[in-house]
């Protein structure tokens, strides 16, 4: 696979034009990521719940990755689940029948995460649009299935009791802070990377077959094996936040590979703002501090989600993060 | 020779009846989100609340208004199919102009909202729906009960499915479809109300659904899961064999059916994978689809 | 019917929110007031076995058991069948001052809140998850299992019914943990009663919705009886196609491993006549189950209590009777002080009578074959069961010795 994305076919575009921006963050996303970053350092400080903003990082990294498809490459995958799942199941497993420790159990949980996006993302890279978001959510389905019927992931129990263990062997993580740290550490590595990604040569790219893929072919790139690196590199983020997830919660489980959580990263993103460098993770704050307040709400948490959906699409299209951004007339 | 693979030849000719049964389904659900694709490109993610509502809308008239079957039959598609209608005309039809894959955001977004909401309405465990009395009981073939209304599912559904082809096939009305399908700006100059058009053809698509609803009512639990349970396995139907074509999509529909039912003869374990199985083959091998067009 | 439903989560809700924001901390007077967690699934798939129920009757417990020199509060939350929700929610609940969490409904979730409850050493009480490991590998000394397990059921449908004449049998098997393990305790039960065991299909869960082609192998095996190694929907929707294809009418009888009365109720008599299924409690069993189920009524409208949501009540009574026993300011200290107060104590209430809490965890309480009535037989609204055997408690759970849990093996 390494040896197909090299292929003579990519090439190399310069650089765009520095404008003094570090790692291509223009002066109003430094404000932005400054914020973020000084609220990591702050929040667990200031009342909020460890395990809840531990919660919020992990779906941000989810959306993020599911960003980098459709916001950069304008490819809608329905079944960015079965990534997220299988990262937390393997993560879960490693951690805890094979006693591997943590930092190797996320850096697993994200290799099967790229593994089974290459091999899916090679199946359904063949059709585009619609077709494409049938096919993920077709396969993601079928992990689904297998994830249910093997002993491994205990079937509808889960793997439970997963233990945080301790990170390079030295540093005890039961505690939630600590875990903390590790996850806004994770957090923030693969934020930065989805970004320096969409501004590399390599992303320059991605955006153009986003635009016109024909074009893009024409000018003599093979679009789908960039499509496909894309598709890689996405589910394997995905699977590191997967296997995190399963890290902080001590469980991995049927959930998190269903096609509901497809759709909740779809709407985390849209919410937030698709191909905005912030907005997944606003989005992804909004859905999951919505559905830790409407936990008493019982079943009108689906219709208020669906009801955001739709008043994403009909009315917010560009999201949170867009409509800020149009606003201040930046790019967020 | 009265066994196969060591299965009773005539438990295996039951298995591939009631096999066809279930293609019955897929084939009129796919049908609906074929013709609503060909005019649209939407892809209609409410297609399975659809369903589900169809099934509701039968129980709701029997026991609320104790309208019977047979009218169900008709009344349940009339008034889906307009729920479909108002639904086409307040909100998808502002997508049009956008990327496709809004289209699917917004149906997957309302579809959440009606099964969260009957959810509400009804619980989960289901309600009940008997079978019509002029449809009770059962053929005894000697190694199995037929129950006579698994035979009008097919035969009804494969009716359906028939008509529905000769429409768009065969008479003018299809003919507008189909060039409103290929030039949509062309068809409107010579007079035609696309907009119109394609708002029926909407109602159409979502009738079809519900009409499949109304069938299923008395088979499985009416319950609020129903429909999206069932709509990712006819996604991977309408992969497998092309939006092109509406003759191919029922075949399809069919075809799966029966392939699923033989599965759960021999290899049980594997009847809920087996079609996304047959997915990925056919999307290696002919990427389009069996009954697809290149695009 | 239905707006019964919806005054009562209304209801539910509606105090939930005054009392039970997730973020809401609620320290203050506190000292005085015992706080029960009620969390389940108030939207999902089991929202119709214990849900709103689950919380009226839990709500029933606290009045009946009135003011005993502390207040005592109900709260809500829905867990959606999501692990994470139920920990997130379990974790909170308890750094905020709720002293015990009840229900909790799904294995998945079950679980997970059973290690949250021993890490915070609080009180847990499960009534709602099926998975036996609670009293086995999983066992803790922080939680009761308050209510039925895939082995009790195993071991009173299979055995009981071997006994009962249903000396033959074929299972159709939800293909994950839970489907086969009901499979493996029940085909164990019926082979020491003297059956046999024909054979059986596993089908992929939660994929299947038409089991006619399964009932018709189950048929043609020509056993006694057809084992539904599953739950919910599926099993609702086995029964319904198993009426449709006459194969109780050619004298089969069909064997709901774990099934509830509501979802007798949802199927209609016509369809579920002849079904054998169990359960611990039965609102008509006798003049106690009688006394507490029209004390609920006004609760529950025009709904029946089950074994899972009356549950609630039970282990709600017999906490709040240990907490009045040993003093509000102690059982704020340990949760596992709590939990083994409630163990030493004999239980005794009208839903299920007296019994007792063994030291893995597990109480006891006798379960019930039962057969649904036909049409003809049935003489009232929710006249829905005849009791065919009876599994004494002593009898009806796993010996103590044969779960594995770490607190019994020293």
């Amino acid at each position: 696979m390494a040896s197909e994305t090299t292929a003579p076919g990519i090439r190399v575009i310069p650089a765009p034009v520095s404008d003094g921006s570090l790692w291509g963050f223009s002066r109003p996303q430094r404000v932005a990521l400054i914020v973020m970053l000084v609220f990591l350092g702050v929040a667990p400080f200031a009342g909020l719940y460890p395990v809840f903003l531990m919660k919020l990082l992990c779906f941000g990294l989810f959306a993020c990755a599911f960003n980098l498809l459709i916001g950069y490459v304008g490819l809608l995958s329905f079944g960015h689940a079965a990534y997220f799942g299988m990262g937390g199941y393997i993560a879960g497993h490693a951690a805890k029948v094979m006693g591997v420790p943590p930092e190797l159990a996320i850096l697993l949980g994200g290799a099967v995460g790229a593994a089974l996006g290459a091999v899916f993302g090679w199946v359904a890279i063949r059709r585009q649009g619609i077709y494409f978001a049938m096919i993920t959510l077709a396969l993601s389905q079928l992990v689904y299935f297998v994830c249910v019927q093997a002993p491994f992931t205990g079937g509808e129990d889960g793997i439970q009791a997963i233990p945080r263990g301790k990170l390079f062997g030295m540093f005890d993580l039961s505690a939630d802070l600590s875990m903390y740290w590790v996850v806004a550490a994770v957090f923030v590595i693969g934020f930065l990377l989805v970004h320096r990604i969409v501004h590399s040569p390599f992303g320059m790219v991605m955006k153009a077959i986003k635009e016109n893929e024909p074009r893009a072919t024409s000018l003599g790139y093979r679009t789908d094996d960039y499509k496909l690196l894309a598709f890689i590199l996405s589910a394997g983020l995905a699977g590191v936040a997967g296997a995190t997830k399963s890290l902080v919660f001590g469980i991995a489980t049927l959930t998190d590979v269903h096609w509901s959580m497809s759709g909740e990263v779809v709407l985390m993103t849209l919410v937030g703002g698709l191909g905005t460098v912030f907005g997944p993770v606003i989005g992804a704050a909004v859905i999951v501090t919505m559905q830790n307040y409407l936990a008493e709400w019982g079943a009108w948490v689906t219709v208020i989600q669906g009801g955001i959906f739709v008043a994403c699409v009909l009315a917010f299209r560009r999201g949170i993060v867009g409509e800020i951004g149009a606003l201040l007339k930046v790019k967020l | 020779m009265d066994e196969l693979f060591g299965i009773p030849l005539p438990l295996l000719f039951g298995q591939l009846l009631l096999g066809l049964i279930n293609g019955a389904f897929y084939a009129m659900l796919s049908l609906g989100l074929a013709v609503i694709f060909g005019l649209l490109n939407v892809i209609n993610f409410t297609h399975g609340a659809q369903f589900m509502m169809g099934a509701f809308a039968a129980w709701m008239l029997l026991n609320w208004f104790g309208v019977n079957y047979w009218f169900a039959l008709i009344l349940v598609p009339i008034i889906i199919g307009a729920t479909g209608i108002v639904l086409e005309k307040l909100m998808i039809s502002r997508l049009y102009k956008l990327d496709h894959l809004y289209g699917l955001l917004l149906t997957f977004g309302i579809g959440l909202v009606i099964e969260g909401v009957f959810r509400n309405e009804f619980g989960s465990s289901g309600l009940p729906y008997r079978i019509p009395p002029e449809l009770s009981g059962a053929w005894d073939l000697g190694f199995m009960f037929m129950p006579v209304y698994r035979g009008w599912v097919v035969v009804f559904a494969a009716a359906v499915c028939l008509a529905t082809w000769l429409v768009i096939e065969k008479t003018r009305l299809g003919a507008n479809l189909r060039a409103a399908t290929e030039n949509p700006a062309l068809v409107q100059a010579f007079g035609i109300n696309v907009p119109r058009m394609v708002t029926l053809t909407y109602g159409a698509g979502v009738a079809l659904a519900a009409l499949g609803g109304v069938l299923a009512a008395p088979i499985y639990s009416v319950n609020p899961q129903m429909g999206s349970n069932l709509i990712i396995v006819v996604f991977a139907v309408v992969v497998i064999g092309g939006m092109g074509s509406i003759l191919g999509s029922v075949i399809t529909g069919f075809g799966l059916g029966i392939i699923e039912g033989l599965t759960k003869v021999f290899y049980p374990e594997a009847s809920a994978t087996v079609i996304f199985v047959i997915m990925i083959i056919v999307l290696l091998a002919r990427p389009a689809g069996l009954f697809g067009r290149t695009a | 019917m239905t707006t019964t439903r919806r005054t009562i989560l209304a209801g539910a809700a509606g105090t939930a929110a005054l009392g039970g924001l997730p973020f809401r901390s609620a320290r203050a007077q506190a000292a005085n007031t015992i706080r029960i967690g009620v969390l389940n699934d108030q939207s999902g798939t089991y929202r119709d076995i214990s849900g709103p129920y689950g919380v009226e009757c839990t709500r029933q417990a606290v009045q009946e058991f009135g003011n005993q020199g502390f207040n005592v509060e109900v709260i809500v939350a829905d867990h959606q069948n999501r692990p994470d929700v139920g920990v997130n929610i379990a974790r909170q609940w308890y750094d905020q001052g709720v002293d015990l969490v009840l229900d909790v409904p799904t294995s998945s979730v079950g679980l997970a809140v059973n290690t949250v409850a021993r890490e915070k050493n609080k009180a847990y009480i499960n009534t709602g998850s099926a998975t036996s490991d609670l009293t086995g590998t999983a066992c803790s000394p922080n939680t009761i299992h308050w209510m039925y397990d895939t082995y009790m059921l195993a071991k009173s449908t299979g055995g009981a019914m071997v006994r009962a004449g249903g000396d033959s049998w074929f299972f159709i098997t939800a293909d994950y943990a839970f489907g086969h393990a009901l499979e493996r305790d029940t085909s164990t039960f019926v082979r020491n009663a003297g059956g046999r065991v024909l054979g059986s299909v596993k089908y992929p869960f939660p994929a299947t919705s038409d089991f006619s082609s399964f009932l018709v192998q189950a048929q043609a095996s020509r056993a006694k009886v057809i084992g539904l190694a599953n739950a919910g929907a599926d099993t609702i929707n086995s029964v319904k196609q198993a009426a449709e294809f006459g194969i109780t009418r050619r004298g089969v009888k069909l064997a709901a491993l774990l099934m509830f009365l509501p979802d007798v109720h949802a199927l209609g008599l016509q369809t579920a006549q002849g079904l054998i299924l169990t359960e611990s409690f039965y609102w008509d069993l006798n003049d106690r189950t009688r006394a507490v189920t029209t004390r609920l009524q006004p609760r529950l409208r025009d709904i029946k209590p089950n074994m899972a949501s009356i549950a609630n009540y039970s282990a709600a009574l017999h906490y709040l009777k240990a907490i009045k026993d040993m003093g509000i300011t102690a059982s704020k200290l340990s949760g596992i002080e709590v939990i083994n107060r409630m163990k030493a104590m004999p239980c005794d209430d009208d839903a299920f009578g007296a019994g007792t809490i063994r030291p893995d965890g597990r109480k006891l309480c006798p379960s019930y074959l039962f057969e649904v009535k036909t049409p003809a037989e049935s003489r009232a609204p929710w006249d829905y069961y005849k009791l065919v055997q009876t599994t004494p408690a002593e009898e009806a759970f796993r010996p103590l010795a044969e779960g594995n849990c770490p607190l019994v093996r020293s």
